[in-house]
């Protein structure tokens, strides 16, 4: 079991194209600081592929001005617990 | 014919680097300096206007704020592609500030018409 993270905007799609090819279907995906865009409605196609849970971190898409609900978030308390809970966490920037 | 001034183009997401923060101290201070400054917003930089942030939680400035202030600057004109809004799902409409739609099309002019780009 993963932890994946990824900070990256939109623009560098190559980060998400390739994190979702690593996700296994028992990982969990995090989104943090600029990857948090990637929640949302226009990027959902580009999701799809996710195998794994998806995760968004509350302060970095309420920073952004971004609505987390129509997806599971966590705090950073639960970021914590993610890294604990899982074998290992792999970054994707 | 090329304008006196400055156009400003940020790419950049707001709070992941200090990009966005940057062109707004840039726009600032050439506004100070009385040079006539404006801003282009592409690709992730349209980001950087979107509505409602609060970034307290990650110990930053809300950068709605500072841009909130750019007409007291006298920064009155702001160009958003068009193309990077649509990318994004987003309208004019969940912009903290009236902007300028610009196509594809009308870039090079737009870049054309500035003495100075400066590109963060």
């Amino acid at each position: 079991m993963v932890l994946h993270t990824l900070n990256q905007a939109p623009a560098n799609s190559a980060c998400l194209e390739s994190a979702l090819k690593a996700v296994a279907s028992d990982d969990t995906l995090l989104l943090i600081e600029d990857g948090v865009y990637w929640t949302l409605p226009a990027f959902e196609a580009q999701l799809a592929s996710l195998r794994g849970r998806l995760l968004v971190l509350e302060a970095d898409a309420k920073a952004r001005g971004i609505k987390t609900e129509a997806v599971e978030s966590v705090d950073d308390a639960g970021f914590v617990a993610l890294c604990v809970s899982h074998d290992k966490v792999v970054s994707w920037f | 014919m090329s304008v006196d001034g400055m156009l400003i183009l940020t790419r950049s997401a707001p709070y992941g680097s200090s990009a966005a923060r940057d062109a707004l101290d840039v726009a600032l201070t050439c506004s100070v300096f009385e040079q006539p400054v404006t801003l282009l917003f592409l690709d992730d930089g349209v980001f950087q206007l979107m509505k409602d942030q609060s970034p307290g939680d990650i110990a930053q400035k809300n950068l709605n704020a500072v841009q909130q202030s750019l007409p007291l600057y006298d920064i009155e004109r702001l160009c958003v592609g068009k193309s990077s809004l649509e990318r994004r799902g987003l309208s004019g409409d969940d912009l903290i500030l009236p902007v300028e739609i610009v196509d594809d099309s009308s870039l090079p002019a737009l870049l054309a018409q500035y003495r100075h780009v400066l590109s963060i």
